[in-house]
């Protein structure tokens, strides 16, 4: 079970004037119960990339598997693989429309084709997931708080059972409370179901506590794929093209060039905090 | 899938066409259509056309673009030309059962197809060569005069230029909504009528609320800069008629002309 990208080349606007190259030459293999943080500045063909995951774009050039298959070859099921790798676009909340909160998570294992009561169950499984209590689940989703809806639409595709979940920049226009909970549920979430998750974000601080495996994007090519601590090794560079690795980083790299014997590699602030006990220990 | 319809759409290139004032396209696309149905005869038709290819050549749009506009109304000239095709009396052609293709028919739906592709694509040469804001400033221009009898004109042209502004803006939101409700395993294409009628929702209710949403930042933002309509508002770029606009009106000028003479004389 694993999604492989091909020699993977996408052109916006076709034949016009204003033809743009959104995605350069990427080849990527995402096995099976990966939590990866695709990260990139705007612009830099971050999301394009994750809609060609699940079929809703076709490249112009290269080829993608999911489990050995072609995708676009002429017999394949994109409603099954659309049911394996679910796709949570950015604002989600937007692409809610049913009269309550329940029917609207519905949607989609009703969509696969399932009975009634296995779709209900479905659907309640996915509202747990997400964190939400029972009192919202007859309310419309459109009373409901942004953040609250966004948990909404994340459950409408959780109920249809994925194996890979995709999330792009699921957080943005959050608080920072907002944004916590929902990186800890999906986090959770991960830990639980084994799932293959893949963070789509702008933001380094924000994936690094969480990711294995950072992939970072920059005007359409991969420029780095690795360990978050690998990665922000490269954090000068990171810079240069509007990102920045996070803060604890540039404590660490300071103290190692004062003397410190640090690990320069440590991605969450609890690392750090051990590390640093661990020289003076010595 | 969305972007693919090009009526109406601006073209981005550099060319005189692209230059002029908006207000001589649109004087040239009426009095364009105008010449279409005053001329009657063959002579008519090829100074029309010769017009129209001398525009595309110097709009520097590809006609490939032109074309693609013509889609959308494949369906009306296939209806026209069949009509007058089988409906016209006249000297018999052919008679296949109770069809009668005649003379009059055959000339008439060429003729049909001919005029309607014409106007199509004449219009579409203003549509892809002038972008939304400018002509509605055109539009706003010259309808002017119609103040006298009370039209507000400002306000008409302001809400076209809004309208015309969030076409692309819906369409890129129909298709973001489109592919979210697609990844949660909707189907918009098979089905009979009332199916795909019935799997619009999810398209429909999303993007109304958004457009409604949008049309209330809108006006917030507009009061917040204290728009109030058309009295006394000044332009920062106010139309001004170059050389060149005069040049596009005297050529204007001579091809109607030139269209007036074929109707009376040949």
């Amino acid at each position: 079970m694993s999604i492989i990208l091909d020699h993977v080349n996408y052109v916006y606007g076709g034949d016009t004037t204003l033809a743009v190259q959104a995605l350069k030459d990427v080849n990527l293999v995402i096995p099976d119960g990966q939590f990866i943080g695709l990260i990139g500045h705007t612009g830099s063909g971050k999301s394009t990339l994750v809609q060609h995951l699940n079929g809703l774009i076709k490249p112009t050039g290269g080829s993608i598997y999911f489990n050995g298959e072609d995708i676009h070859e002429q017999d394949y099921d994109k409603k099954k693989l659309r049911s394996k790798v679910g796709l949570v676009f950015q604002y989600p909340e937007h692409q809610l429309f049913e009269i309550d909160v329940f029917t609207d998570v519905c949607f989609g294992p009703k969509n696969l084709g399932l009975s009634k009561q296995e779709t209900e169950l479905r659907a309640y499984a996915a509202l747990k997931q997400v964190g939400l209590e029972d009192d919202y689940f007859y309310q419309s989703p459109f009373d409901l708080s942004g953040g609250q809806k966004r948990r909404v639409a994340i459950a409408g595709v959780l109920a249809m059972k994925p194996d890979v979940l995709v999330l792009d920049e699921p957080t943005a226009g959050l608080d920072p409370k907002g944004r916590d909970e929902i990186l800890d549920q999906i986090a959770k979430l991960k830990e639980e179901t084994g799932i293959t998750v893949i963070l789509v974000s702008h933001s380094m601080e924000d994936v690094a506590k969480y990711v294995e495996r950072i992939i970072v994007m920059n005007q359409g090519s991969v420029m780095f794929d690795d360990t978050p601590g690998e990665v922000f090794k490269h954090y000068r560079e990171l810079e240069e093209v509007g990102l920045a690795a996070p803060q604890v980083t540039y404590i660490m790299q300071a103290l190692y060039k004062n003397g410190m014997p640090v690990k320069t590699d440590v991605t969450t602030i609890e690392e750090a905090k051990q590390e640093i006990l661990r020289t003076f220990g010595k | 899938m969305l972007r693919d319809i090009t009526l109406g759409q601006y073209y981005q290139t550099d060319s005189v066409i692209h230059k002029l004032d908006p207000r001589v396209k649109l004087v040239a696309t009426i009095c364009f259509i105008i010449s279409l149905f005053v001329v009657k005869s063959w002579v008519g038709y090829v100074a029309a056309a010769i017009f129209l290819a001398v525009m595309i050549k110097l709009s520097n749009v590809p006609f490939k673009y032109m074309v693609k506009g013509m889609r959308a109304i494949v369906f009306i000239l296939l209806i026209t030309v069949v009509f007058n095709l089988f409906l016209t009396p006249g000297e018999v052609l052919v008679s296949v059962w109770k069809l009668k293709i005649t003379r009059e028919g055959l000339q008439l739906a060429v003729m049909m197809a001919v005029r309607l592709s014409f106007l199509i694509v004449g219009s579409s040469v203003m549509t892809l060569t002038t972008t939304p804001n400018s002509l509605t400033d055109g539009m706003e221009k010259l309808m002017k005069p119609l103040k006298i009898f009370k039209v507000p004109v400002h306000e008409v042209a302001m809400m076209m230029s809004i309208a015309l502004r969030f076409i692309p803006i819906l369409l890129e939101e129909t298709d973001k909504i489109m592919k979210a409700q697609i990844a949660r395993g909707a189907d918009f294409e098979s089905g009979n009528l009332v199916k795909k009628a019935k799997a619009m929702v999810p398209l429909l209710v999303p993007l109304f609320i958004s457009a409604f949403r949008r049309a209330n930042d809108l006006a917030m933002a507009m009061e917040a800069r204290c728009y109030r309509g058309g009295e006394n508002r000044t332009k920062m770029k106010p139309l001004k008629y170059a050389s060149r606009d005069r040049i596009a009106y005297g050529v204007l000028a001579v091809y109607f002309a030139v269209c007036i003479v074929i109707r009376i004389y040949l």
